[in-house]
């Protein structure tokens, strides 16, 4: 199992292409109403962050994904 | 804040079109003409874009039928299938439908989404696994998210993504679901179903396919895409509508497996609503046998879908990847397909219009479906009215 700073590394590098190249990204930036990201690319995204983990992200936990840690902690259970 | 704030996008969009004079959503359709035409927001139109495939909505026996039933039934059942809303006739039809699709069980339910919805909310549930397609129609999602499964989705129609899917669940194999459609409702695409079920072969799991748009139009006997790509064993749930082919309203679902009699008192969408009227009933029993006494509907209705199809594609519209009864042109910008919608209406065309998140992707659609009904003059009063739209990709065709 990975480690959770291996996580939330691996995290900003399949996110960047989802962001303006200027954003800095944190454990604490939120993925719809900081980053901008829309529905469809959060769907996306987390198309690209299953391939990536080789894991399946049930829909199931995407209303408890607000910020990348949320999300790094969601991957840390399932991988 | 207030309750009301997220519907303010909504608001807006409606305040908008309001601005423009536009309002595609619940366009009113004033008078029919015949089973193509009508008059719509007071427009003369060829009805494009009603899903009615096969034509029978006035078929003289249907209605013939349905009013018998009116007459010697009444107008309603008043009442739920587990209560006094069990009528001879309903049971009838479920025989009929699981002779038609050569299964031992069927069960028929109010409406198509309660078929849906119903069958994907119960089949699993807490402590199991629904895989199912991204394009998936709102009834199936609705359903998963009631069953209190785990969900996972894969990518539209992409076997490998659900093989790997499949595969990472190891065990919980044995408690998966996976749902598919046969035709896809937005772009009328056909579903891999022969190369699914080799997957479905090789891992596990249980096969549900929505058939809401192939029923009556695909194999040797209309029974959909798992008949036409020689999959039906394979297939475990088959749920499906008759407000389509068939012309009416409601949905069934038939399986061999048989428990599915079990699962009967267990569908909540099924137990707490009223049984199909019996009107609705009796023509749907007609428009199923007419479905497989005249299989030239179905060679009508692909030569329309073709005509339609290849016109659009000479006028240099982005159409759908199959040639299908369901023919979508994707509209990049959302105010430009809102216009065309309206610019079709008024040249004597009604066509659905679809803007995200009801259509696939981030793009907006003109979706058009064409009829058995549909004469091959019709079809090309349809080309007519789009080719009045002001098409970049079609050159000179402003």
């Amino acid at each position: 199992m990975p480690e959770y700073n291996e996580l939330i590394t691996r995290i900003y590098a399949v996110l960047q292409p989802f962001v303006k190249p200027e954003v800095s990204l944190t454990e604490d930036s939120e993925l719809v109403t900081e980053l901008g990201l829309t529905s469809l690319q959060v769907m996306t995204l987390i198309e690209h962050i299953e391939d990536d983990f080789d894991i399946s992200v049930p829909l199931n936990i995407l209303p408890d994904i607000r910020t990348l840690r949320d999300l790094a902690n969601q991957l840390t259970k399932l991988t | 804040m207030s309750l009301f704030d997220k519907f303010q996008p909504i608001i807006d969009i409606r305040a908008e079109l309001d601005r423009v004079g536009i309002m595609p959503f619940g366009a009113v359709t004033e008078k029919f003409l015949s089973p193509t035409e009508a008059v719509v927001n007071g427009h003369e139109v060829i009805l494009a874009g009603t899903n009615n495939y096969l034509g029978l909505t006035f078929d003289p026996e249907c209605i013939t039928a349905a009013r018998t039933a009116i007459e010697e039934q009444g107008t309603g059942t008043t009442g739920s299938r587990m209560a006094n809303g069990t009528f001879a006739e309903h049971v009838r039809l479920e025989q009929e439908l699981a002779v038609f699709f050569n299964k031992q069980h069927a069960i028929v339910f109010s409406t198509g989404y309660a078929a849906t919805m119903g069958m994907a909310s119960t089949l699993a549930g807490p402590g199991d696994v629904i895989v199912l397609d991204a394009d998936s129609h709102a009834s199936l999602y609705d359903g998963v998210r009631l069953s209190g499964a785990e969900i996972i989705r894969f990518r539209h129609s992409d076997v490998g993504d659900l093989e790997k899917r499949l595969r990472r669940l190891g065990e919980r194999i044995d408690n998966t679901l996976i749902i598919v459609e046969g035709i896809y409702s937005m772009l009328g695409d056909r579903s891999p179903l022969a190369e699914i079920a080799a997957v479905k072969r090789r891992y596990g799991g249980l096969l549900l396919v929505d058939e809401a748009h192939s029923l009556g139009m695909l194999g040797d006997h209309g029974r959909g895409v798992a008949e036409e790509q020689g999959v039906e064993d394979d297939v475990d749930f088959i749920v499906g509508t008759f407000s389509k082919s068939l012309g009416a309203i409601g949905g069934y679902c038939v399986s061999n497996h048989p428990q599915l009699e079990a699962v009967r008192f267990a569908v909540r969408s099924y137990i707490f609503t009223a049984s199909p009227s019996p009107s609705v009933i009796a023509s749907t029993r007609v428009a199923l046998r007419l479905l497989q006494e005249r299989p030239e509907l179905r060679d009508r209705l692909w030569d329309n879908a073709r005509q339609l199809y290849i016109g659009l594609q000479e006028l240099g519209f982005q159409v759908s990847p199959q040639v299908s009864p369901v023919v979508a042109v994707t509209i990049e910008d959302r105010d430009q397909a809102i216009r065309w919608w309206n610019q079709l209406l008024q040249h004597g065309a009604y066509v659905n219009l679809v803007m995200p998140p009801a259509s696939p992707g981030d793009h907006s659609l003109l979706r058009c479906s064409v009829s058995a009904a549909h004469t091959p003059g019709q079809i090309d009063r349809i080309l007519e009215a789009f080719a009045t739209l002001e098409n970049p990709a079609a050159g000179d065709n402003a």
